[in-house]
């Protein structure tokens, strides 16, 4: 199954991002990790999703210039960065890149506002001094000009390297996970001043995690990449919300993935039936789910979030639910302010319920239990 | 004790400091950061000094400046006289003596420099002079200083590269340690002891310097 979606046109401000590029490693000799990604993005931020070894920071590093494609073409707006076929191999100095690293790497013996000047090198002091003060003033840090690094918080360190990046005026924002170690509201924050930062300056933002909550907080776009390749592009709703690919599945929090065989179609519903396949010999389980465009005896993947499975202890009636499992609570263990239940009902699925819902219902490991999942918390994914 | 010989040995080790400063931090920079697959071969004749007996790297230094050999011939012909004891022949072979001594703790400190500032400094446009002007010296103060310390405190104590190449002339190539040599030959212990006591005392006010700006000193090559 084709799982990349094609991607809106470039827009129209002329600011885009277009790279093709493959690059293999050998481990000793044996083939090992290779890249291979073609994508095109416009201006605003468009997140680079996918586990870590997935060959995120590879491509970044090729866009940088710091490591060097086998072969293929990179262009930033009219400007070509890299060209293999025309031998065009920009110095990473003359790319006019900002490229916010995982550590940072801001310079430690440099105040922040030396720090920030220095990709300014070529102005006149006036000059620099002037734009380092603006771009400081709206990340907010310019009460921290004469700090060393070691001596601010992480946020603002964060800050820092942003404004450093941004003030000599980018064509392109590579961010390689720049926020993971920072606690959620102060990361909601910065993001909302690169968001502001990034309405004035329309340049393409190429922004890495594997974190689920940064893409749905940040993205108009993402790219979801796994070994060296691109497995969906398009909005976080299309690419997460309803996964067409077990990685990205398990990458978005479907903590259930069942590999089944359809047994009927019911086109006129909208759906068709499924048999959960290591089920067989006990019964089977049947699953009803959306409607694809599949023949019965069709191997498919549903994916399903534990926190959208509910739980009785009753069997339900009066429902408009379609899927109603009954099994045995195996495993009940709280994390958090998640309990997590495990239940046989046949295949093992696992569900999420708060403690409060735990306790109402009197669970105990050995009960018997329904399951009941809604048609359209099934979501089908490509293996 | 002598101040003669005390003015000579201090100037020399200062000339030489300052041109294994200059000559050395070019090589501890190859060294840090050059992927040539065969550069363990220029780190072995870098440390070449370290192990071997300073008679043969004497003697060989001695040859190669005489007037035998092409270079020596040509110095001759340049300057009219030989390099062979001589003040300028001693600061040559003080210099290749002492090199590991300023290229190692250089090396070392550049290559600790963490190579994502680097990749930021260039990425913001820095050239690599600029880079390593703004970024790799100041983070390797402390290497530098070791370098610059060892490699005076070295040339003031040798003794052996000294005797083969300068002799023992005084004001022009007797050193302290040749002069010590030579008032024990002659059962001045006075004077030995004096001027012994002189470079003790050196010894431990360089090393305390050096162990008080930075804990490891004594490293060795550059981790890879």
């Amino acid at each position: 199954m084709n799982a990349v979606s094609s991607i809106e046109t470039i827009s129209a401000d002329g600011a885009s991002l277009s790279v093709a590029v493959q690059k293999k490693f050998s481990a000793g000799g044996a083939p090992g990790f290779s890249l291979a990604a073609e994508f095109s993005v416009p201006s605003g931020i468009t997140i680079l999703f996918g586990p870590s070894g997935a060959g995120k920071t590879t491509l970044l590093e090729c866009i940088a210039g710091l490591a060097r494609p086998d072969n293929g073409r990179i262009s930033a707006g009219d400007r070509v960065l890299f060209d293999s076929e025309r031998r065009i191999d920009l110095p990473v100095s003359q790319r006019s890149i900002a490229y916010v690293f995982q550590t940072l790497a801001l310079f430690p013996h440099l105040s922040v506002a030396q720090n920030v000047q220095y990709g300014l090198a070529r102005l006149p002091a006036a000059e620099k001094r002037l734009r380092a003060r603006q771009i400081l003033e709206s990340f907010r840090i310019e009460h921290l000009a004469g700090r060393k690094p070691d001596a601010v918080s992480g946020g603002e360190r964060q800050r820092a390297a942003l404004a450093r990046s941004l003030v000599t005026q980018p064509c392109l924002l590579l961010l390689d996970e720049p926020l993971a170690a920072l606690d959620s509201a102060t990361r909601s924050k910065i993001i909302a001043d690169l968001r502001v930062w990034n309405a004035t300056h329309r340049i393409p933002v190429l922004y890495v995690t594997h974190s689920r909550e940064e893409v749905f907080a940040l993205g108009e776009r993402v790219i979801a990449l796994e070994q060296g390749r691109i497995l969906a592009q398009g909005t976080p709703q299309q690419v997460l919300e309803a996964p067409r690919h077990e990685s990205i599945a398990q990458l978005a929090g479907f903590e259930n993935i069942f590999d089944a065989v359809v047994t009927t179609l019911r086109p006129e519903q909208g759906t068709m039936r499924c048999c959960l396949q290591d089920t067989q010999q006990k019964g089977n389980v049947e699953l009803e789910v959306p409607l694809a465009r599949v023949t019965p005896g069709a191997k498919v993947r549903i994916a399903v979030r534990a926190g959208d499975i509910l739980l009785a202890t009753e069997f339900p009636r009066a429902l408009s639910a379609r899927n109603v499992l009954r099994g045995r609570l195996l495993t009940l263990a709280r994390h958090g302010v998640t309990v997590i239940a495990g239940v046989d009902c046949g295949a093992q699925i696992e569900a999420h319920l708060t403690p409060g819902a735990c306790d109402a219902l009197h669970l105990q490991v050995g009960q018997e239990l329904w399951l009941i999942l809604k048609t359209y918390s099934c979501h089908l994914v490509a293996g | 004790m002598n101040w003669q010989d005390l003015a000579l040995t201090a100037k020399l080790a200062g000339i030489v400091c300052a041109m294994l400063l200059l000559i050395g931090m070019p090589v501890a920079y190859w060294v840090a950061y050059s992927r040539w697959r065969w550069k363990f071969l220029v780190e072995s004749v870098v440390a070449l000094p370290l192990v071997l007996p300073p008679t043969v790297l004497g003697f060989y230094i001695l040859v190669a400046i005489g007037s035998r050999s092409p270079l020596g011939r040509l110095y001759e012909t340049w300057f009219g006289h030989s390099l062979a004891f001589t003040f300028e022949g001693l600061v040559v072979a003080s210099a290749l003596y002492s090199l590991p001594f300023a290229v190692q703790p250089m090396a070392a400190a550049f290559a600790q420099v963490d190579r994502r500032l680097l990749d930021a400094s260039s990425i913001l446009g820095a050239s690599r002079m600029h880079t390593f002007l703004r970024i790799i010296l100041p983070l390797s103060i402390p290497g530098v200083i070791t370098a610059a310390v060892l490699s005076f405190a070295h040339t003031v104590g040798e003794f052996g590269v000294v005797l083969m190449v300068g002799g023992n002339i005084p004001g022009a190539t007797r050193t302290v340690s040749i002069a010590i040599y030579d008032d024990v030959q002659g059962l001045r212990y006075l004077q030995a002891n004096q001027t012994a006591l002189a470079l003790l005392l050196f010894s431990f006010l360089a090393l305390s310097i050096l162990y008080g700006v930075n804990r490891r000193a004594w490293t060795a090559w550059p981790p890879r």
